[in-house]
């Protein structure tokens, strides 16, 4: 022991100014999406440089962004899931909430196509259609903006796919990476967002069966967490955020985020 | 093409390339995971040491429970000091969620417990052979405890390898009170998890591979160290 402990904190000290960072920057809680797809990799840095200010991001579903920013755990939400946005600013958690930019959910599955979606216009009929084939759907399962978006859908193709949870329909209570490892594993039907799929790594089999339905539309939203309610937020630091990204720069820098000459993720601030 | 061979030539261009971004995820896991040991080892193998030579009622009772917190699932010892140090916990104010230092206290939390228990197993071990002799001379509990730490150490080596394995390996702790904040609170096995999610098969085993690397490596640093002690005990 004698000897080993001073050589634990020579370890200690040699990395202890790994993370001595300034500290001018904020927390953001978003989504698995924005991250894998690369758009902060991009975005970030240029805000870095504009303002000075570092932004930490935090990626996790959407329920469990909201949650964590309804503890006071960041400063700024960034999300897709438009009524859970709006209830968490109703509720005296959020100052206001912006439209920021969209993209779409498509239906991946199997190339073989078992249930015979593929080209199909309607997503509700689609999912209706892979319950009648009894095809497996790996869902999210987790409560995210994804999650909540696949809920609307069986909702409206009238199927409650929970009913046949763990025969055909698998709930991973995952990430969309890892629902989507378990799709191309399985031979599952999955709905995803566009940008995740276009960067997956790990395809398999998995092929793009429907997309284009109106109903497909994946808004995300941005929202300063409620300084007046957790007094340790950074309003200024994340108002500059906020008033960054719906600005013409970062309206640009987002559309600039290409992946293989396709943007992934379109500008719509008002 | 997603294999095994894929994910070794991974892992040797990642090496080869000594990339900058690497060495500050390896550093920063080196870091947190050695605190957290360096911390359950003040608190554990005092604890387990104490326990081991004391006798009072419960014994057997806190024996199992530190017995069975051996079994303490990360995602639930993380989650627990999320919810003491998220700014709506009492420790809120600290402002410690999403740093390394929350990352530590996480993995302290899951490793204590590994380290108390062994600890108090190869000190009660021990004192089966001392007790006469400490009797004898006349040396009280607390000196006992001294004692029998110091002429254990080199078994409390491998007690602390066995926590330090189980603190670098873990990911459900550090990913919810550390957020994988990239340049932050990013670490080997948040990497590892991330990358996976990504689909990115190769490049996430070439970590794990990394990672196995760097640990063999600890330990061999630390079978070198038991060595040279044990020789200069018997010189």
């Amino acid at each position: 022991m004698s000897r080993l402990l001073p050589s634990l904190a020579a370890a200690l000290a040699l990395t202890a100014g790994a993370a001595a960072g300034d500290d001018s920057f904020i927390v953001l809680q978003s989504t698995t999406s924005t991250r894998n797809s690369g758009l902060f990799d991009r975005i970030l840095p240029m805000f870095a440089e504009a303002s000075g200010i570092e932004v930490r991001v935090v990626a996790v579903g959407t329920g469990q962004a909201i949650r964590n920013a309804a503890n006071g755990d960041g400063d700024v939400l960034l999300v897709h899931a438009r009524d859970a946005e709006e209830a968490f600013v109703a509720e005296g958690y959020g100052v206001e909430r912006f439209d920021l930019m969209y993209n779409d959910f498509v239906i991946l599955g199997p190339s073989a196509d078992p249930a015979g979606v593929a080209g199909m216009a309607d997503a509700p009929a689609a999912l209706a259609a892979i319950a009648r084939a009894g095809a497996r759907f790996a869902s999210r399962g987790d409560d995210s903006g994804t999650h909540r978006k696949e809920r609307d859908l069986w909702r409206m193709a009238g199927v409650d796919p929970v009913a046949s949870s763990g025969a055909w329909y698998l709930e991973t209570g995952s990430g969309m990476g890892a629902t989507l490892n378990t799709a191309a594993g399985l031979d599952a039907y999955v709905l995803s967002d566009r940008a995740t799929w276009i960067v997956f790594g790990n395809r398999g089999d998995l092929a793009l069966h429907v997309e284009g339905d109106d109903d497909l539309f994946n808004q995300y939203g941005v929202i300063l967490v409620d300084p007046e309610r957790f007094g340790h937020v950074k309003a200024a630091e994340g108002q500059a955020f906020i008033d960054w990204l719906l600005s013409d720069a970062g309206q640009a820098a987002i559309a600039g985020h290409r992946i293989a000459g396709r943007q992934l993720f379109f500008p719509n601030a008002k | 093409m997603q294999d095994l061979g894929g994910a070794f030539g991974e892992a040797f261009r990642l090496i080869g390339a000594f990339d900058g971004d690497l060495v500050e995820i390896v550093l920063l896991s080196l870091r947190v995971s050695l605190s957290a040991v360096a911390l359950a080892a003040l608190v554990g193998l005092p604890l387990g040491a104490a326990v081991a030579v004391a006798r009072f009622p419960g014994r057997m009772a806190s024996i199992a429970a530190m017995n069975a917190f051996m079994g303490l699932p990360p995602v639930v010892a993380g989650l627990a000091v999320y919810l003491l140090l998220s700014r709506a916990g009492p420790l809120g104010d600290f402002g410690l969620l999403y740093t390394p230092e929350a990352m530590v206290i996480a993995q302290a939390v899951l490793v204590t417990p590994i380290v108390a228990a062994l600890a108090r197993q190869t000190i009660e071990d021990l004192h089966g052979d001392y007790d006469e002799q400490l009797r004898a001379l006349g040396i009280g509990r607390t000196g006992a405890v001294a004692t029998l730490l110091w002429e254990a150490r080199l078994s409390l080596v491998t007690v602390l390898l066995a926590g330090f394995g189980r603190a670098i390996a873990e990911v459900g702790a550090v990913i919810i009170v550390g957020g994988n904040i990239n340049h932050v609170t990013r670490v080997m096995t948040t990497a590892i998890a991330l990358e996976t999610s990504k689909g990115a098969l190769n490049l996430a085993l070439g970590l794990g591979i990394v990672l196995l690397a760097i640990v063999l490596a600890i330990n061999a640093l630390a079978g070198l160290l038991r060595h040279s002690v044990a020789e200069s005990a018997h010189a």
